[in-house]
């Protein structure tokens, strides 16, 4: 099926082809025969030997020849030598199958099985897989058998490490044997074995193994990935952190009423505009994590015990772990008219019990060997870079520049390298156009930490939303509006934005924003947002008011690639309440189900969304009766 | 660009169907269930599935099945995983899923699930993580899904998550992109993505563009149109689609027609067959390309059928 030339078939090819189908046709019949009789004389089986020799895909011959094995061990029971020698004469047909087609899983999986009947050595096992190497080194079928016959005959971790060494040295084009080698060390490391204790050890000889890889032919992709596991390996801190919260320790959180504050000295980080009578604590972590709860976060609060408290993880599926965890305080009574000033104390108002712990002693006396191999690196790749203007060069320098920001992170050292990054990226998308969105979205994610590093930056681009109907005292607008941004981050940095601006970019997913929990308007217009299962996010936004999805691409596809992401009736682990009566499953529903299933659970009471392909009267009248809060629809009132 | 030569691929395909009698034909008799789905399903994406006879397809395929409720993959071979899947999906091609005896055919596949949460291909204990997706997928049509320990099958194909973000056959087998597809898409189907690193993996996924515009497999090796679908909508399902160059790749498939006779191969110039032409349909299907039914990429169905499946519950 793959790899042979296209040729017209004349008419004595074709005369040819039909007779040697006849001859198998009749072979093949014959053996059905014996299979469906339980036949195993030495001719059946010999029947079966030159089927599978010419075709070791017929499947069911290698299910008729253990049928065949158990039939005749039960009848030789006593006897060692005939045991050998059945096993063997099973071992010699796979190899020759093998030679036939050595991508067969049913030759492969039939060896497997002789080998658990307790026969052959390691060494006549290694044998045939050296065979195998040399014929081709990527075969995977004898990589994941050599996995199998190592586990299986206790080989060492350490032997099989130097085997992938010496591949490698043979061929560094080989990343069957680098993600076999990353495979081992991962275990070696997590195991502590001895020789292999400390990272800081291990690592730099690894770095420099790779170079020659990459070094010696930066198109090649085969040491790509493993030097992105030992940058990966680098950086990585096991225990989960605590990145950002809100409210901001050492902040004043004013809590604003109905009425309009003129002159108010604070800062749009700490005032914060009440629309109910709870409002939120949120918790944003560096990986996601589990077990948040009452008695593994306390909570110092004027406002509320702390064993009321339930924290929720924001996941889009029923996922007990999230990056971003939620509760709610509610106000005392009696409160909506003023303001109230609530200083949040200037060490964490959150402090956290065993499984979260904060700051490791172990990984802060880390940092030196961490800082001096990403420095390193980068004047390794820098120097790779003088000399050959190479696509992974730049990409690699570009993440090694972000990781060394990303470490030295105490405000204290301002120097940044997000301008040259910014570079890299726009130098990428020029040299290899093939992967131009890729590079698109790094540069977005970079250019939104360098707009979100300093407060000075943020005030720069918060304005009094001045379109908003109902402007009475309304909360400062974050607007990031025309840069170009393909994709969305830095949410840790922007947990305090109520309202905020997204248009005239090139967004077609919004995928984190479920972390700003305090959203109440949100502008994503002129974007190019492709589905409503893409505005997944925005299901986590209870507090959101007013949204803007006004000309996107919803309804213009045919395909949908957000579809898996968010909870959908067609998902198992939420399609369930979907699906036991919940809902009256009208043709409104059938028709609109993604737009139904994001917004239903939303208050919103302005909604714009003209200039999307799937706007017409129907549709528009399916969202009021979905939303029924609504009071403004594209701007005009309704009633 | 060139066109999309619809009426040749359907006309070849309906050739393959009839023409039992080449030692092609007969050398693949035992996965004969497969090519009907490979050739059935492109047929309906291409708006053509009458062009077959229904009844007849329909009582063959129900001749495949065995006595354990699973399906083989011809009349008289032995019943496995891959077939029994190509007969659940033949049949929603034709809104016919109810003829069968839904629980027979999933105690066939329940009783082929292991303590670690992995799957069976048959009685003969051959573990894969693409019959982790097949149990998953057949079940789920078959709205049987919770007969299975659903959380450990996602656990074992978790185990089977290497360093670089892909998936392989088993625990520490190397990424590759048809096991990448299985376990994206079983992942899926069971609401469980959230264990991909989408941004990884959709690198690793990203860079199988070569420069030809065609997909390979996994680094290193030459582009295949099957690899149109498998990256293609594993790509789709992570949504990071963007990242490769769609219209390069639309171009690659066209490239892989053979316009006198029909037929799609694996890189140009080479010789068709069912396989690639579904593939090269489906994956054009996924780029847009007009004139296509759209097919669900963790389902490899057409939308309209999975949407039937699940919107027709009582």
């Amino acid at each position: 099926m793959h790899g042979r030339p296209r040729k017209p078939l004349k008419p004595e090819d074709a005369a040819a082809s039909a007779a040697k189908a006849e001859k198998l046709r009749v072979l093949q019949s014959q053996f059905l025969h014996n299979h469906h009789n339980h036949i195993y004389s030495k001719e059946a089986v010999e029947l079966s030997t030159k089927l599978l020799e010419t075709n070791p895909e017929l499947y069911t011959a290698w299910n008729y020849r253990k049928l065949a094995v158990q039939h005749k061990l039960t009848e030789n029971d006593s006897d060692p030598d005939s045991l050998k020698s059945i096993l063997d004469e099973e071992l010699r047909v796979v190899e020759s199958a093998l030679r036939q087609n050595f991508k067969s899983y049913g030759a492969w999986h039939h060896r497997k099985w002789i080998l658990s009947k307790g026969h052959s050595s390691i060494d006549n096992e290694l044998r045939l897989l050296d065979k195998f190497q040399k014929a081709d080194s990527r075969n995977f079928h004898a990589w994941n058998y050599r996995r199998f016959v190592a586990a299986s005959m206790n080989r060492s971790e350490e032997d099989e490490l130097k085997y992938t060494e010496d591949m490698i040295c043979n061929n560094f084009s080989n990343y069957s044997a680098w993600h076999n080698r990353s495979l081992l060390l991962s275990n070696l490391l997590k195991r502590k074995v001895e020789g292999f204790v400390s990272k800081e050890k291990v690592l730099p000889d690894e770095y420099e193994f790779v170079h020659q890889a990459i070094f010696t032919d930066p198109d090649d992709q085969s040491g790509w990935f493993y030097h992105l596991w030992l940058l990966d390996q680098t950086v990585r801190v096991d225990s989960p952190q605590l990145v950002s919260s809100w409210p901001t320790p050492g902040s004043d959180l004013i809590l604003l009423g109905d009425r309009c504050l003129d002159g108010c000295a604070s800062s749009p980080f700490t005032r914060f505009h009440l629309d109910s009578r709870t409002f939120p604590l949120v918790l944003y972590f560096n990986q996601a994590v589990e077990g948040v709860n009452s008695s593994t976060i306390t909570v110092d609060s004027e406002l509320n015990t702390n064993k009321d408290l339930v924290w929720k993880p924001l996941s889009s599926c029923n996922s007990k772990a999230a990056q971003v965890w939620v509760t709610q305080l509610n106000l005392p009574d009696g409160n909506t008219h003023s303001s109230k000033v609530f200083p949040v104390e200037d060490s964490s108002p959150i402090s956290s019990l065993y499984q979260l712990s904060i700051k490791n002693d172990n990984e802060l006396t880390d940092f030196e060997w961490r800082a001096a191999t990403i420095a390193k690196e980068i004047d390794h790749f820098r120097e790779l870079l003088s000399l050959i203007n190479c696509k992974i060069g730049k990409l690699t320098l570009a993440r090694l520049l972000m990781a060394h920001d990303a470490m030295m992170c105490p405000p204290a050292n301002k120097i940044s390298h997000s301008e040259e990054v910014l570079e890299l990226y726009n130098d990428l998308m020029r040299l290899d156009p093939t992967h131009v969105q890729y590079y698109k979205d790094q540069h977005s994610l970079v250019l939104l930490q360098q707009v979100t590093s300093n407060w000075e930056s943020l005030l720069s681009r918060c304005f009094h939303y001045s379109n908003s109907p109902s402007n009475r005292g309304s909360p400062m607008c974050l607007q990031l509006k025309n840069l170009s941004l393909s994709r969305l981050g830095s949410f840790d940095k922007l947990l305090w934005v109520q309202m905020l601006d997204l248009s005239h970019n090139e967004l077609r997913s919004i995928e984190g924003l479920e972390a700003l929990q305090l959203l109440s308007c949100l502008n994503l217009s002129n974007n190019i947002l492709g589905s409503f299962t893409a505005l997944e996010p925005i299901r986590q936004l209870k507090s959101l008011r007013a949204l803007n999805i006004s000309y996107n691409e919803i309804g213009a596809h045919s395909i949908d690639t957000t579809k898996y992401l968010c909870s959908s009736p067609l998902s198992h682990s939420v399609g369930s309440e979907w699906n036991h009566g919940q809902t009256v499953i009208d043709d409104d529903i059938k028709s609109y189900w993604e737009a139904y299933f994001i917004l239903k659970g939303l208050n919103l009471t302005q909604f714009d969304i003209v200039g999307n392909a799937i706007v017409n009267e129907k549709f528009k009248s399916f969202l009021i009766k979905v939303l029924p809060g609504l009071k403004w629809l594209d701007g005009e009132q309704l009633h | 660009m060139g066109e999309l030569a619809a009426d040749k691929h359907v006309k070849y395909i309906i050739s393959v169907e009839k023409k039992k009698d080449s030692f092609e034909s007969v050398v693949m008799e035992h996965l004969r269930l497969n090519g009907a789905y490979w050739g059935l399903t492109t047929l309906d994406i291409l708006g053509k599935l009458d062009a077959v006879d229904e009844e007849d397809v329909i009582s063959w395929i129900l001749k495949c099945q065995d006595e354990s409720g699973g399906f083989a993959g011809n009349i008289g071979h032995d019943p496995h995983v891959l077939y029994t899947l190509s007969a659940v999906q033949v049949l929603a091609l034709f809104d016919k899923v109810d003829i069968l005896d839904a629980d027979k055919v999933s105690n066939y596949i329940v009783g082929l699930q292991n303590e670690d949460g992995s799957f069976s291909g048959d009685i003969w204990g051959e573990v894969d993580t693409r019959f982790s997706y097949i149990a998953i997928c057949c079940l789920s049509i078959l709205q049987r899904l919770d007969k299975i320990n659903v959380d450990k099958a996602v656990e074992y194909i978790v185990s089977c998550k290497n360093l670089d973000g892909g998936f392989g056959c088993t625990p520490g087998g190397e990424s590759h992109s048809g096991q990448i597809f299985c376990c994206v898409g079983a992942l899926a189907i069971a609401g469980a993505l959230h264990h991909v690193d989408k941004d990884l993996l959709g690198w690793w996924l990203c860079e199988r563009q070569v420069k030809s515009g065609g997909l390979n497999g996994r680094p290193e090796k030459l582009p295949d149109v099957c690899y149109s679908w498998w990256v293609l909508s594993s790509l789709i399902m992570i949504d990071r689609v963007h990242w490769i160059n769609k219209d390069k790749l639309v171009k690659f498939i066209l490239d892989c027609q053979d316009m006198e006779n029909g037929g799609i191969s694996d890189r140009p110039d080479d010789a068709v067959d069912v396989f690639h032409t579904y593939f090269g349909v489906a994956g054009l299907s996924l780029l847009e390309y007009p004139g296509l039914k759209p097919i669900d990429p963790a389902y490899a169905l057409p939308v309209d059928v999975v949407n039937r499946i699940f919107f027709s519950k009582k």
